[in-house]
C-alpha cells in the first residue's frame, strides 16, 4: 500500500550487490537441501509427525498472520514500523483470560444438581464476550498508542517515531507486569474449545488429535482475515484507508479526515492482534506480560516476508512463517527449542536476499 | 455576488515566504484564472483555500463565511473541490474506484451511481477503462479522471490546478471546452494556469502572480491586451 519510490542507487554497486546476494541464496538453498535429505534419509518420523507439525504450524501462522496485518496496515498508512504492537496483543490476551476467570468463578446449578461453572453452562456467550473485551481493550491500545506515542512526532524524521515505538513497546510491557504480576497465568478455556480434547484423525496407522482450540483459533483467524480483505477491498472505510496510504493530501482534498482514517487503522489493527492475544492464550494455554514479544517479532517478520504494506503478503508470509518454524526443526534434524532460531534466521535471509519480501516492495532505510 | 474572497493572505513554507499578503476574488458563475510562472505562488493559493496548507495571517471568505478555520475535509463538504497539479489519481485503485473516492462525502449511492454515470458520457474514454488502475492510465485520461473525480463530489467552486500541464494541444482544447461547459452548467472556476493565452481565452477575469504577489488584475480581455502580460506570458511582442 506505500506510496513512496525508493532512489536508484548507481548502476555498478547494485548489480555486485545482486551477484552476491544470488551466491549467498544458492549457497544456503543447497544447504539446506543437503540437510534436509540427510535427515529425511534417516528420520523415524512417519507421516502423521508432519501432519501435526505442519497443522500446529497453521494454526499458530493464522494468529501470526492476524496480527502481521496490523503491522502490514500502519506501514502501508504510516511508513513506520510499530513495535509496540506484540504487546498489543498482550493487553488482548489478558482481556480474554479475565473474562474466562470471572466466568468460571461463577458456579451454576443444573437441573440434575450437578454443579459447573458459567463459563461450561453459556460457552458460546463467554467466547463471544472474551474476544469482544480482548479485542476492544486492544483496539482502545492501539487507538491511544497512535494518539500518544506516535501523533505528535508526525512529520518528524523516520526514526523518531520508530524510537517512540520501541520506548511504547516496553513501557506496555512494564506496565503490563505491574498490572498483570510478573508469573504465568493459565488461560482456563470452556470445555468446548479445549486444549487436550479434539478430532482423531486416522492417518498411516496412527492417529492425529486436532484439538478444539486449534480447530477453533484456525476458524476463526481465517474468518477474520476473510472479513479484513473484504472491509479493504470493498467498504467506504477500507477505500479511504487504501487512498490514505496512496496519497494523504490528495485523500484530504476528496473530504476523508486523514488523522480519523489513521485512528481507525490502528483500531482495526489493534482488534486483530487482540483476536490473536485471545487465541494465543485459548490455544497455548498461558498467558503473561510478555506474552505479546514474541509472536510480536515473529509477525513482523511474516510481514517483511510477504512485503511490508501488502495485506495478502501479511497473511501468507504468517502461516508460512508458522508452518516452517513447525516442521523446520524436525526437517533439519535440530533440537525443537531452536524454533525461534529458525524464524530469525529467516528474517535475516530475506532482509539480505529480497527486501521486498515476497509479495511487495522494498524495505528500504530510508523506510523503516 | 462575491462566492469567494481571499484578502492578504501569507503563507511560508519555512523560511520561504510563498505568498506575500495575496488578495482576490470570485463573483458566483465566473470563470477566474490565476496566472504566472513556475514558482509564483498559484498552487498554494489553492492550497490555502482548500486548507491543506496553513495561512499565517490574512483572511479566506466563502460566501460571506471564514473558513480560515474550517478543516480540509470540511472545505470539501462545502463543495469547494481542488482539482490538484499533476492529476494525483490514486495509481492503484481503479478508474470506478478514484471516481468513487471523488463521491466520499456522498452516502447517497442512487445520487452516486446516476453522477457515475454522468461522467462517463462526459468522459466515454473513462467508461472503457473502468477497471483499469489509475496508474496505467495516459496523462490525458488521468486529467480526465481527475477532473471527473472532482465533479462526483457535485462542487461549486472548482479549483483547477494546471489542467494543461503535459498535454498535447489537442488535449488541451478539449479539456478547455470541458471547463467552459462545466462552468455553464452552474459551477463557479478559480483556474491555475501557466498557458494564460488558454485560461484568459475561457475566464471572464484573471490575475498575473509573481513571486508571491498579485502584479496585475483586470478583466481577461484588458489582461490579454496588456503589454506585460504578452511581454511576460504571451510569447512577447504580441
Ligand atoms: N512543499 C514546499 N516546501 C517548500 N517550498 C515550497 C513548497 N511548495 C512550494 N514551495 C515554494 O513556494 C513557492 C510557490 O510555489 P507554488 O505555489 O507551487 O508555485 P506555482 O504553483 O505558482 O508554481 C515557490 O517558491 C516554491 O518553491
Ligand atoms: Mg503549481
Amino acid at each position: 500500500m506505500a506510496e513512496e519510490h525508493h532512489k536508484r542507487p548507481v548502476k555498478m554497486p547494485q548489480l555486485n550487490i545482486k551477484i552476491i546476494r544470488l551466491i549467498a541464496a544458492f549457497v544456503v538453498l543447497v544447504l539446506l537441501i543437503l540437510r534436509i535429505h540427510n535427515v529425511a534419509l534417516e528420520s523415524q518420523l512417519g507421516a502423521s509427525t508432519w501432519l501435526r507439525l505442519s497443522v500446529s504450524g497453521l494454526i499458530i501462522g493464522g494468529m501470526y498472520a492476524l496480527i502481521a496485518i496490523g503491522y502490514t496496515l500502519v506501514y502501508g498508512i504510516l511508513f513506520m514500523i510499530n513495535f509496540a504492537h506484540g504487546e498489543v496483543m498482550m493487553i488482548g490476551s489478558f482481556g480474554g483470560y479475565f473474562v474466562f476467570e470471572a466466568f468460571n468463578a461463577i458456579p451454576v446449578t443444573l437441573h440434575d444438581g450437578t454443579q459447573i461453572s458459567f463459563l461450561n453452562a453459556q460457552p458460546v456467550i463467554a467466547i463471544l464476550l472474551a474476544f469482544l473485551i480482548g479485542m476492544g481493550i486492544a483496539a482502545l491500545t492501539g487507538y491511544f498508542l497512535e494518539k500518544i506515542a506516535y501523533r505528535p512526532l508526525r512529520g518528524a524524521p523516520r526514526l523518531v517515531p520508530l524510537i517512540s515505538a520501541i520506548g511504547a513497546s516496553i513501557f506496555l510491557q512494564n506496565a503490563g507486569q505491574l498490572l498483570f504480576g510478573p508469573q504465568r497465568r493459565q488461560y482456563i478455556n470452556p470445555v468446548i474449545i479445549d486444549r487436550g480434547l479434539g478430532w482423531q484423525i486416522p492417518i498411516a496407522g496412527t492417529k492425529v488429535l486436532l484439538t478444539y482450540s486449534g480447530i477453533f483459533s484456525l476458524v476463526l483467524s481465517a474468518t477474520l482475515m476473510v472479513a479484513l480483505y473484504l472491509l479493504v477491498q470493498r467498504t467506504k472505510l477500507g477505500r479511504a484507508m487504501r487512498a490514505v496510504a496512496q496519497d494523504k493530501r490528495t485523500a484530504a482534498l476528496m473530504g476523508i479526515n486523514v488523522d480519523k482514517i489513521i485512528s481507525q487503522t490502528f483500531v482495526i489493527s489493534g482488534a486483530l492482534a487482540g483476536s490473536a492475544g485471545v487465541m494465543w492464550g485459548i490455544h497455548n494455554g498461558l498467558t503473561n506480560y510478555f506474552v505479546g514479544f514474541l509472536p510480536g517479532i515473529k509477525a513482523f517478520t511474516a510481514a517483511v516476508l510477504g512485503g511490508i504494506g501488502n495485506i495478502p503478503g501479511a497473511m501468507i508470509g504468517g502461516l508460512f512463517l508458522g508452518i516452517v518454524e513447525s516442521i523446520g526443526p524436525a526437517a533439519l534434524g535440530i533440537d525443537f527449542q531452536l524454533q525461534d532460531v529458525i524464524a530469525f534466521s529467516i528474517l535475516i535471509l530475506v532482509l539480505i536476499l529480497r527486501p521486498s519480501g515476497i509479495l511487495g516492495e522494498a524495505l528500504t532505510e530510508e523506510k523503516v | 455576488m462575491m462566492m469567494l474572497d481571499v484578502q492578504g493572505i501569507n503563507v511560508y513554507y519555512g523560511a520561504i515566504h510563498a505568498l506575500k499578503g495575496i488578495s482576490f476574488h470570485l463573483n458566483e458563475g465566473e470563470i477566474v484564472a490565476l496566472i504566472g510562472a513556475n514558482g509564483a505562488g498559484k498552487s498554494t493559493s489553492l492550497s490555502a483555500i482548500s486548507r491543506v496548507i496553513s495561512t499565517r495571517s490574512g483572511a479566506i471568505f466563502y460566501k460571506g463565511e471564514s473558513i480560515i478555520n474550517t478543516p480540509p475535509q470540511d472545505i470539501v463538504t462545502r463543495r469547494i473541490i481542488q482539482v490538484p497539479e499533476g492529476r494525483r489519481i490514486f495509481p492503484r485503485m481503479s478508474v470506478v474506484e478514484n471516481l468513487e473516492m471523488g463521491a466520499y462525502i456522498h452516502n447517497d449511492r442512487g445520487k452516486i451511481e446516476k453522477n457515475m454515470e454522468a461522467m462517463f458520457a462526459r468522459f466515454p474514454r473513462l467508461r472503457e477503462r473502468r477497471k483499469q488502475l489509475g496508474g496505467t492510465l495516459s496523462g490525458g485520461e488521468q486529467q480526465m479522471l481527475a477532473i471527473a473525480r472532482g465533479l462526483m463530489a457535485e462542487p461549486e467552486l472548482l479549483l483547477l490546478d494546471e489542467p494543461s500541464m503535459g498535454l498535447a494541444p489537442i488535449i488541451v482544447e478539449q479539456i478547455f471546452d470541458i471547463i467552459q461547459d462545466i462552468n455553464q452548467h452552474g459551477t463557479s472556476i478559480l483556474l491555475v494556469e501557466q498557458n494564460a493565452q488558454m485560461a484568459l481565452s475561457i475566464a471572464n477575469r484573471g490575475y498575473v502572480l509573481e513571486t508571491g504577489r498579485v502584479v496585475l488584475e483586470g478583466s481577461a480581455d484588458d489582461l490579454l491586451d496588456n503589454p506585460h502580460v504578452q511581454e511576460a506570458y504571451l510569447g512577447g511582442g504580441g
